[in-house]
């Protein structure tokens, strides 16, 4: 009988060191202090602003750091039953592509803006990896402030990277597909006619509005991740590459054939003295700019038909090669500019290379051969070091401010603390399981505050209470301050975070945006006072201008309205006051309900389909008389004579016997 | 004491219900917040004492005839924030109407309900009457203490003075 347990027991200890992206049992290795260290009482607020990108949500979450606490969800490039952003008519052109509306994309990763390479709090970028394009947030609002898709990309998981006074987003393309006039070509034909892009978007350094200054043409690679050069090494940019096998099919084999794959050096200041020159080549593209105003509180979608593109292959030294083992995923740049640290996702040690080593390669023509043109730097002339045996499944690495590196292990679920100089690995932590990205605050920047970091774990398992076969997103926030990492808190995030950042609270708290002011409200439709309230119609379209406050809707009666009319609701939220939003619903709509900040206007659009009487109301509770916040709208059949008329506490003597 | 124990009631009915969140000071709010500190809490109670309630407006001197350009500006902004719950006449509707509230308060309790409205319901005797009269809280609309100066001579207008 003895036996058998322990044999059981062993069996269950040998399935548990099995099982893989599993290390532990789900017990805990928080200990100590860890409760206190996250613990943020009520009524205080957390150190930092985590701004976590959502995945295949499309949207960004906001957490507070250490506690782990969710505050807002973000909608970038997907709907919103919240606000509803991508529904009201304001907004859906934030949506709009080339290829139309799409509802829905896949947002990968955050950069906040820096100046001199420090966080400056102004704004957050993101990517929409599969309809591809790159957003802007204002970070005094926490909304999406402009969308620009990517001309001749195949999906854009390169990206937002910036460079270090956020002169340009940077957008390289995860699949080369071909690019000019023959795009009907056989697949097979991959490595004569399937090119990369790599498109540096030119942020505006007052209003932030972005513009494709140019695109790079590539030989036809996958490209992963990216990160710009800083200090020393301002003016590069690094991409780590994969498929350089030019694999077309079945690419969890056929793309990791090669010993080496490559981090690509991008002298974008070298591509700017081009572009002066008139080097550029202007072709032709079709590509949706998207701009939200706050003073019109609406969108505008602009098409988009021409790039400047500049050919490497052509134009020397704008790029060069650098080999990498294998497949490498993550390309971080630590504080200094001086390391450039890659993650060959399969291999097992973590290539350091040196900027200067690559300048003194570059100057002395130290080349191994080269790629479809471009000259590719002898892996040895570059290297810095290797990190050896640092774990398995490399991915990311961030840094904190005392010269240390933290590398994310997918395979074997852990995070690796690492020496940049002496490249000696210091210590390494569980992560339950299977961390992907990680984050610091300030990490990627010249400044990073290293007292947490996060992980953002693909796999959940057994670690929250299950909810069906679909499972919340496992994070885990460790105390770094010290020399052994300490765990201290799980946290659940939603969609599936890939990178995040975070920023001190201070940068951005106190500018945070509280109302919209009224006097500044330009939209064509506000109704600025209860006064300027009315209903109007221009054929088929009814246009009503309606003002919300605690209580009431203004006009809350309507009649005159037709079976077959386009009725537009442009609701106008009078308060002033900080956290007083009004909802408006109506029965029937088919697209969606609308939430209005104060000092806002936004329109909801209605197709009434039969005659009667249409209740609509308030759907945001915003006083003891949130339940009376109501209205009616009466719908005649079509072609009827009911005169258009409104009113509000309008009492008129009854017409007929009813209710007397 | 029935009637405090009614406004009582009142007030935790309010907190209850969700709207007033944590106190989270704009700046102006600050700056009242900081003089009322600064400035000793007996201050402050002579000045609700003598009608002329809380806030940063303890004196306003009023001109006969009345400043003429103060008025149009006063209008708009009753038109944009006011009017939705403020009638020109006695009609109460969610406030009360503004028919002859120059002769009804002081001019500097006015200002100081229209510029720092929270602290009023909070602590002005008068302000919690009519709180428990509207059953509403009069929401903060964001005016500055010039904006609320033009709202007043409007409102002297509207009471008949020339």
């Amino acid at each position: 009988m003895k036996n058998k347990v322990l044999w059981g027991m062993a069996g269950i200890f040998i399935a548990f060191s099995l099982s893989n992206c599993r290390p532990n049992v789900p017990g805990s290795v928080a200990t100590g202090d860890a409760a206190s260290k996250v613990y943020v009482a009520p009524g205080k607020y957390d150190e930092f602003y985590n701004i976590v990108s959502g995945g295949f949500n499309g949207q960004i979450g906001i957490y507070g750091i250490p506690s782990g606490r969710l505050f807002r969800i973000l909608p970038v490039f997907s709907l919103s039953p919240e606000s509803g952003y991508g529904f009201s008519e304001e907004t859906k052109p934030m949506l709009n592509t080339s290829h139309g509306f799409v509802p829905w994309d896949d947002l990968h990763h955050i950069a906040l803006s820096t100046t001199n390479g420090e966080h400056d709090g102004r704004w957050a970028f993101a990517n929409g990896n599969n309809t591809p394009r790159v957003a802007r947030i204002d970070l005094r609002t926490f909304r999406t402030a402009e969308i620009l898709e990517l001309p001749n990309s195949g999906g854009n998981h390169s990206s937002p990277f910036i460079t270090e006074n956020t002169e340009y987003v940077i957008a390289g393309t995860r699949f080369s597909i071909p690019i000019g006039d023959n795009k009907d070509v056989p697949i097979s034909t991959y490595k004569e006619n399937f090119k990369g892009t790599v498109s540096f978007i030119h942020v505006d350094s007052v209003s932030g509005r972005l513009k494709i200054a140019f695109q790079l043409l590539t030989p036809g690679v996958n490209f992963d991740l990216a990160r710009a050069g800083k200090g020393p090494s301002h003016g590069w940019f690094f991409f780590s590459c994969y498929n350089t096998e030019q694999a077309y099919t079945l690419l969890e084999v056929n793309a990791s054939q090669k010993d080496k794959d490559f981090i690509m050096a991008v002298n974008w200041k070298k591509a700017e003295e081009y572009i002066k020159a008139g080097k550029g080549k202007k072709t032709n593209a079709k590509y949706a700019h998207n701009v939200y105003s706050d003073e019109t509180h609406s969108a505008t979608s602009t098409i988009l038909t021409e790039v400047l593109q500049l050919d490497p292959a052509e134009l020397k030294d704008i790029i060069y090669f650098i080999p990498c083992p294998k497949s490498p995923h993550g390309c971080d740049v630590n504080p200094s500019g001086e390391y450039i640290v890659s993650s060959g996702k399969l291999a097992a040690l973590i290539p350091v290379f040196s900027f200067a080593k690559v300048m003194k390669a570059i100057e002395n023509k130290d080349f191994e051969g080269d790629f479809a043109g471009i000259p590719v730097i002898k892996y040895e002339s570059a290297l810095h070091g290797e990190v050896k045996k640092p774990g398995l499944g490399p991915l990311h690495t961030e840094f904190d401010e005392k010269g240390n590196a933290y590398t994310s292990m997918f395979v074997s679920s852990e995070i690796v603390k690492w020496n940049v100089e002496s490249l000696e690995v210091l210590d390494r932590v569980p992560t339950y399981y299977s961390i992907g990205h990680l984050s610091i605050p300030g990490g990627p920047t010249r400044k990073p505050h290293g007292k947490y970091v996060i992980a953002y774990n693909k796999i959940t398992k057994d670690r929250y209470l299950p909810t069906g076969p679909e499972l919340t997103q496992s994070a885990q926030i460790y105390d770094i301050s010290g020399d052994k990492m300490q765990l201290l808190l799980d946290f659940p995030t939603t969609g599936e975070p890939h990178y995040a950042e975070a920023i001190p609270a201070e940068m951005l708290m106190p500018k945070s945006t509280k109302i919209f002011k009224l006097e500044e409200n330009k939209h064509p439709y506000a109704a600025l006072g209860e006064g300027k309230t009315k209903v109007e119609r221009k054929g088929k379209e009814i246009h009503v201008y309606m003002t919300a406050i605690r209580s009431h809707l203004t006009p809350d009666n309507i009649e005159g309205i037709r079976v077959g009319d386009e009725v537009y609701f442009h609701v106008t939220n009078l308060e002033q006051d900080w956290d007083v939003p009004h909802g408006f619903a109506i029965k029937g709509a088919l697209n969606s309900e609308i939430l209005i900040m104060p000092g806002e206007t936004q329109t909801l659009k209605w197709l009434p389909l039969t005659p009667g009487i249409t209740p609509f109301y308030c759907t945001d509770f915003c006083s003891a008389l949130h339940q009376e916040m109501s209205g009616y709208a009466r719908v005649s059949p079509a072609g009827s004579k009911t005169e258009l008329k409104f009113s509000t506490g309008k009492i008129e003597p009854q017409a007929s016997s009813a209710g007397q | 004491m029935k009637k405090l124990f009614s406004i009582l009631i009142i007030s935790v009915l309010f907190i209850g219900c969700g709207p007033e969140k944590p106190k989270e000071k704009t700046e102006n709010e600050d700056d009242s917040y900081e003089s009322i500190h600064d400035e000793a809490k007996n201050a402050i109670a002579e000045n609700a004492n003598e009608g002329k309630g809380i806030g940063q407006v303890k004196e306003v001197k009023l001109n006969t005839p009345l400043e003429q350009e103060r008025i149009p500006r006063g209008l708009a902004i009753y038109e944009m924030k006011c009017q939705a719950c403020h009638k020109l006449d006695d009609q109460r509707v969610v406030g009360p109407g503004w028919k002859n509230v120059t002769k009804r308060r002081k001019p500097e309790w006015i200002m100081n309900m229209v510029t720092n409205v929270d602290m009023m319901l909070e602590k002005d005797p008068e302000a919690q009457k009519l709180l428990e009269l509207c059953l509403m809280r009069m929401p903060n609309q964001n005016v500055s203490i010039g904006d609320a100066r033009d709202i007043l001579e409007f409102m002297r207008q509207n009471d008949g003075e020339k």
